[in-house]
C-alpha cells in the first residue's frame, strides 16, 4: 500500500508521544532547573498532549486498526479503534488540563514534575485502552494510578489535597492487589495472559468455574475502583474534592474513561458474556446491579450537597453508573450500539466535565469560594465563563444544548433495544433528579443576588481558553455526534473474542 | 431551505441581541422578530393546496411543502435524519409564532427595565426552539427542539419573574421535563417495537408503520403496548398542554413569568403539547385513541369545566386567564377526539385562535398592572375611564374567549362542537358536547364578573399609582392582536381549508365523517 518514499508511523506513535513529552519536561527542567518561566513546561505539555490529539485523529480518520486490529510486541498491545477513542480523549482532556493549569499553578513549586506526572498518566490511560493482555492492563493501570496519586495530593500544605491522595492512594493500592489477585487466578485456571487466549482457554476450565469466576469478579472489582463505582466509589468524591480543580477534571474525566474502555475490552474479548454465563459467571448481572447502584447513589448524594466541587464529584459517580450502561446491556444482541453509546457518553463526558471542573479551578482562582451561595451573582461579573458553565450543567443534565443530550439518548436507546428497559428507566428517572441540581448552579450564577459584591482578581486567559473549548466542542457535539457515535460504533466491531 | 433560513435568522438574531447593549437591545429584538414573521409569511404565501399543490397530511404519505431531508447520523441500525417542512397543521402554527413573538416584545418594553439584552434574546432563543419544534418531522431533531424550548423559559420565568419566580421556574422546568421523559421511553419502545419496519426516526416512516405493523418488544403484545405507549405519551404531552390533572404548573409558572413570557407561553408553548397529541396519539395510534375516546373526552370536558371553575374562583386578573386557558385546551382535546374533519381541524384551529386571544388576554393584562401595579379585580373599579383603549380591547378579547361570532374564538369552538357532535367514533357524542359548551357559560360568567368590577363603575385604584392611558407601542401590539383575532373570526378560511386537507387523511384513518 505505501509508496516508495512514503513513511509509516508505528502504530502505537500517540502513546510514545505522550511518554516522550513527558520525559521531555523532566529533561527540560534537569537543564534549566531554576526558572520563572512556567510558560514553557505548560507549553510543552500541551503541545505533546496536542501533537497527540492530531496524530490520533489523522490515525482515525485513516481507519487505522479499525477493520483488523495491529498487535504490537508479540499481542502484548493492539492499536484498534477502541484504544484510538480514548487516546483521543485522553489527549484532548490533557491539553485542556494543561492550558488551564498555567494559570492555576502560578505560585506553586515543583511544576514541571506536575506536569510530567500528568502526562505520564495520560501515557498510562492511553495505554490501558490498548491492552491486550492482563499484564500489560495491570502494568498500565498503575502506570496511569500512580502519578495520578501524586497530581491528587499535590498541594503538600494543603490538608484536603494530602488527605485527598492518600485516601485515593490507600484503596487504589488496595483495589490493584485484589486486580492482580485476580488476574492470577484467571491465569491458573486458563493458563494465558493474553486475552483472546484466556477467553480460549475458559472452554476447558469445566471443572474449575469457581475459581474463575472470583477471579472475574476479583478484576471486575479492579474496575469499579478506577471507574469510582460502586461499592468502590468512597475515593472519588474525596479525592476530587480535595485535589486542585484541573486535576479533579482529568481524574474524573480521562481517567474514569480510560477504566471502562479497559473494561470493556478485557470483559468482552477475555472473558465473553455469553461463554461464562454457561459457567455460571454472569459478570453482565453483576454489572446491572452496579450500574443502577452507582448511578441512583451518586445523584441522591450530589442532590444533598452544598458545595459545589463535591456536587460535581458525586454527579461523575452518577455519570459512571451512566457509563455502565455499556456493560451492563451486553449480550443483548445489540452489543455494537450500547458499547458505542457509552464509548460516545465518555467522549462528551470527557469534555463537559472536565470543562465543569475547570469552571471550579476558575471559582478557586478568583478565590469567590466554594459552596453554591458563593457562586451567587458570578454571571454579571464574568458572563461568558458562566454562560460556559450553563452549557456543561444541562449538557450534564441531558439537556439539549450540547452533546450530553445525545450521548444519554443514545444509552437509553441501547437499553430499549436489548430489553434491559429498567436500565433505562433508571437512567431516566435519575437524569431528571439531576436536572434539579445541576439546575441549582445555574440558578446561584445567573438568577440569585450574590451576598457580598464579587472581586474577581483579572481573567486568566489559559484558563479561559480551555473553558471556552471545553464549551465549544460540548456544544458542537450536538449536531456532530454523529462523527463521534459512528465512529465508537465501527471501533467496536472488531471486539470480540 | 426556506426553513432552515428561517432558523438561522432567529437563532443569529437571539444571539446579535444577547450580546447588543441593554438600550439597543428592544428596538433590534423586535426588528430580528420580524424577519421569521415575514419568513412565515412568505411560507403561507407560497403555500398551495388543494389539487393545485402539497396535499394531505406529513405524516400519513401527504407532500411535504419546503422540505429538507438529509441524514443527520446513523447509529444501531437506526437513521437520524434532518427531516423537516410544513403541512396544513403546522403552518399555522409556524404562522402563529412568528406572529405573536414581535407582541410579546413590543409587550416587553415597558416592563423590562433590567438586564434587557439578556431578556430580549431569550425570547428570540425561544422562537427559533419554537418554529423548530412545528417544522421538524424526524422524532431527534423534534425532540431537540421540543427540549430546547424549556431552557430559555427557565430563565425568563426565573430572572424576570414575580416574587415566587424561583420557585415558578424549578417547578415548570422539573415538571415538563419528567414528562418529556416518560413520553421519550414511551416513543422508543414502540419504535423499537417495531423492530425491522422502521430505519429511521422519520415521524412519517414511523406513522405509516404502525397503520399496518403490529409492534411488540420484550414479549408484551402488540395491544398491551401500543396502549401503554398512548397513556404515557398522552400523560407526557398533557402535561405541557395542560389538562387536568397535570395542570398545577400552569398558574404558578403564569402568575410569577413576566407579561411577555406568558404571552409565548399560552400562545405558542401550551400548543406544543397539543400540536404533538395530535401529531403522535392522534394520527399513529388512532385505533387505541378510539378505544380510550370515553375516558379522553371525560378529560377533555373535566379540564374544560373545572379551568373555567377555578378561574371563576380568582382575584387575580393573571390567573383567571391563566386557568381559562387550562379550559380552552379541553376544548382543542374535545376536537381531537371526536376524529372529524370539523373536530379535527377545528382543534387545530382552535389552537392557532386560542393562541391570539390568550396572547392578547395576557398583554391587556400586562398593560392594565404596568400603570396601576396591581391584577387584582378587587383593587381595581372603573379603569375604563382613564384607560379606554385598553378596556376596550380587554372587552374585545373577553369576548373573542366567549366565542362572540365573528372573533376567532367562536369559529374554533363551533368548529369543534359541529366536529364533537357528529363524531361516530365517540360514544355518546352530544352527550360531551353539551357538557363542554356549558363551559362557556361559566367563561362568561367569570370574564364579564371580572370586567364589569374592573374595568366599569366608579374610577377606583387601591394602589399608590393612578390610572393612566397605556404606551403607544403597547397599544399598537393590542390593536394588532385585536385586529388578527377579528380577521381569522370573519375569514376563519384563512387557515381553515389548508388544515382540513392536512386532517382528513387523520379522519379517514377511522372512517370517520365531517
Amino acid at each position: 500500500m505505501a509508496a516508495p518514499t512514503s513513511v509509516t508511523l508505528p502504530a502505537i506513535t500517540p502513546q510514545v508521544l505522550l511518554g516522550l513529552t513527558a520525559l521531555a519536561i523532566l529533561g527540560y527542567d534537569a537543564v534549566v532547573p531554576d526558572r520563572e518561566d512556567r510558560g514553557v513546561l505548560a507549553g510543552i505539555a500541551t503541545v505533546g498532549a496536542l501533537a497527540t490529539l492530531a496524530v490520533t485523529a489523522f490515525f482515525i480518520s485513516e481507519g487505522t486498526g479499525f477493520d483488523e486490529p495491529l498487535y504490537q510486541f508479540e499481542r502484548q498491545l493492539v492499536v484498534d479503534g477502541m484504544s484510538l477513542f480514548l487516546t483521543f480523549l485522553v489527549a484532548a482532556v490533557t491539553a485542556m488540563v494543561a492550558v488551564a493549569s498555567y494559570d492555576y499553578l502560578r505560585g506553586h513549586d515543583y511544576q514541571a514534575e506536575y506536569y510530567s506526572l500528568l502526562l505520564l498518566a495520560a501515557t498510562g490511560m492511553s495505554l490501558m485502552a490498548a491492552s491486550n493482555s492482563l499484564a500489560t492492563a495491570f502494568v498500565s493501570l498503575e502506570l496511569a494510578s500512580l502519578p495520578s496519586y501524586g497530581l491528587v495530593a499535590f498541594l503538600k500544605d494543603n490538608e484536603g489535597s494530602v488527605e485527598a491522595g492518600l485516601k485515593y492512594f490507600l484503596i487504589g493500592a488496595l483495589s490493584s492487589a485484589v486486580f492482580v489477585y485476580g488476574v492470577s487466578l484467571v491465569y491458573g485456571v486458563t493458563g494465558s495472559l493474553l486475552l483472546g487466549e484466556v477467553a480460549a482457554g475458559i472452554g476447558g476450565a469445566e471443572g474449575m468455574s469457581g475459581l474463575l469466576g472470583i477471579g472475574v469478579l476479583m478484576i471486575v472489582g479492579g474496575f469499579a475502583f478506577k471507574t469510582a463505582s460502586v461499592p468502590f466509589h468512597f475515593w472519588a468524591p474525596e479525592a476530587y474534592e480535595g485535589a486542585v480543580a484541573p486535576i479533579s477534571g482529568f481524574v474524573s474525566s480521562a481517567s474514569k474513561a480510560a477504566g471502562f474502555f479497559l473494561a470493556f475490552r478485557v470483559l468482552t474479548e477475555a472473558f465473553p458474556a455469553s461463554t461464562l454465563i454457561d459457567l455460571g459467571v454472569d459478570w453482565v448481572l453483576a454489572a446491572q446491579v452496579i450500574a443502577i447502584a452507582t448511578m441512583t447513589l451518586g445523584n441522591f448524594a450530589a442532590a444533598t450537597q452544598e458545595n459545589v466541587k463535591r456536587m460535581l464529584a458525586y454527579s461523575s459517580v452518577g455519570h459512571a453508573g451512566y457509563a455502565l450502561i455499556g456493560l451492563a446491556a451486553l449480550n443483548g444482541g445489540h452489543d455494537g450500539l450500547v458499547l458505542g453509546a457509552s464509548m460516545s457518553h465518555l467522549m462528551v463526558y470527557g469534555f463537559m466535565n472536565t470543562g465543569a471542573f475547570l469552571f471550579v479551578a476558575l471559582a478557586e482562582y478568583w478565590d469567590v469560594g466554594r459552596t453554591f451561595e458563593d457562586y451567587n451573582g458570578l454571571a454579571t461579573k464574568a458572563p461568558v465563563a458562566s454562560l460556559a458553565m450553563t452549557i456543561f450543567m444541562f449538557s450534564l443534565a441531558g439537556l439539549p444544548v450540547g452533546g450530553g443530550f445525545l450521548s444519554k439518548y443514545f444509552l437509553f436507546l441501547g437499553t430499549v433495544a436489548t430489553g434491559t428497559w429498567w436500565l433505562g428507566a433508571a437512567l431516566v428517572v435519575n437524569s431528571a433528579l439531576s436536572l434539579y441540581y445541576y439546575a441549582r448552579v445555574v440558578k446561584a450564577l445567573w438568577i440569585e443576588e450574590p451576598a457580598t459584591e464579587h472581586h474577581l482578581d483579572g481573567y486568566p486567559v489559559g484558563l479561559y481558553l480551555a473553558l471556552l473549548v471545553a464549551a465549544l466542542v460540548t456544544v458542537a457535539l450536538l449536531p456532530g455526534f454523529g462523527m463521534v457515535i459512528e465512529t465508537a460504533q465501527d471501533a467496536t466491531t472488531v471486539l470480540g473474542p | 431551505m426556506l426553513i432552515e433560513a428561517i432558523l438561522a435568522v432567529t437563532f443569529l438574531a437571539a444571539v446579535v441581541v444577547l450580546v447588543a447593549p441593554d438600550r439597543w437591545a428592544p428596538k433590534l429584538a423586535l426588528a430580528g422578530s420580524l424577519l421569521p414573521l415575514l419568513g412565515s409569511l412568505w411560507m403561507y404565501w407560497q403555500f398551495e393546496y388543494g389539487s393545485a399543490g402539497v396535499s394531505g397530511n406529513a405524516l400519513l404519505d401527504g407532500a411535504l411543502a419546503f422540505e429538507t431531508d438529509a441524514v443527520w447520523l446513523s447509529a444501531g441500525g437506526y437513521e437520524l435524519r434532518w427531516l423537516v417542512g410544513v403541512d396544513g397543521l403546522s403552518l399555522p402554527l409556524v404562522v402563529l409564532t412568528g406572529l405573536l413573538t414581535p407582541l410579546a416584545i413590543l409587550a416587553a418594553w415597558t416592563p423590562i427595565d433590567e438586564r434587557k439584552s439578556q431578556f430580549y434574546g431569550l425570547v428570540l432563543f425561544i422562537e427559533a426552539a419554537l418554529l423548530g419544534v412545528f417544522v421538524a418531522l424526524d422524532f431527534f431533531a423534534w425532540f431537540v427542539f421540543w427540549e430546547a424550548v424549556l431552557i430559555p423559559m427557565y430563565f425568563l420565568i426565573a430572572i424576570w419573574g414575580g416574587p415566587r419566580r424561583k420557585y415558578a421556574a424549578v417547578k415548570f422546568l422539573v415538571y415538563t421535563n419528567v414528562a418529556s421523559l416518560v413520553m421519550f421511553g414511551a416513543f422508543m419502545a414502540l419504535v423499537f417495537g417495531l423492530g425491522g419496519e422502521v430505519s429511521s426516526f422519520a415521524l412519517p416512516e414511523i406513522a405509516q408503520a404502525l397503520q399496518s405493523a403490529e409492534p411488540t418488544l420484550a414479549g408484551i403484545d402488540a395491544g398491551t403496548l401500543k396502549l401503554v405507549a398512548f397513556v404515557a405519551m398522552f400523560a407526557g404531552f398533557g402535561v405541557k398542554v395542560p389538562i387536568v390533572p397535570f395542570h398545577t404548573w400552569l398558574p404558578d409558572a403564569h402568575v410569577e413569568a413576566p407579561t411577555p413570557a406568558s404571552v409565548i407561553l399560552a400562545g405558542v408553548l401550551l400548543k406544543m403539547g397539543t400540536y404533538a397529541l395530535l401529531r403522535f396519539n392522534f394520527t399513529m395510534l388512532p385505533d387505541v385513541a378510539a378505544d380510550l375516546a370515553v375516558p379522553i373526552a371525560a378529560i377533555a370536558v373535566i379540564s374544560v369545566i373545572y379551568g373555567a371553575m377555578l378561574a371563576l374562583a380568582q382575584q387575580d386578573l393573571k390567573r383567571i386567564v391563566a386557568y381559562s386557558s387550562i379550559s380552552s385546551m379541553g376544548y382543542v382535546i374535545l376536537g381531537l377526539v371526536a376524529y372529524t374533519t370539523y373536530g379535527i381541524g377545528g382543534a387545530t384551529f382552535q389552537m392557532v385562535s386560542h393562541g391570539l386571544l390568550s396572547g392578547l388576554m395576557f398583554m391587556t393584562v400586562g398593560v392594565v398592572y404596568n400603570v396601576t401595579h396591581t391584577r387584582m379585580v378587587g383593587d381595581l373599579s372603573g379603569i375604563a375611564d382613564r384607560m379606554p383603549v385598553t378596556a376596550g380591547v380587554f372587552v374585545a378579547g373577553a369576548f373573542g374567549y366567549m366565542g362572540l361570532p365573528l372573533m376567532a374564538g367562536f369559529a374554533g369552538e363551533v368548529f369543534v362542537f359541529l366536529g364533537s357532535f357528529g363524531s361516530t367514533t365517540l360514544p355518546n357524542a352530544p352527550l360531551f358536547t353539551a357538557a363542554a359548551m356549558f363551559g362557556i357559560v361559566i367563561v362568561a360568567g367569570y370574564l364579564l364578573f371580572a370586567m364589569q368590577r374592573a374595568l366599569f363603575g366608579e374610577y377606583r385604584v387601591d394602589t399608590e399609582y393612578d390610572a393612566h392611558p397605556a404606551a403607544t407601542h403597547d397599544l399598537v401590539a393590542l390593536v394588532i392582536a385585536v385586529l388578527l383575532v377579528v380577521a381569522l373570526g370573519v375569514a376563519p378560511r384563512i387557515f381553515f381549508q389548508m388544515i382540513q386537507e392536512a386532517a382528513n387523511p387523520i379522519v379517514a384513518l377511522l372512517g370517520g365523517g365531517a
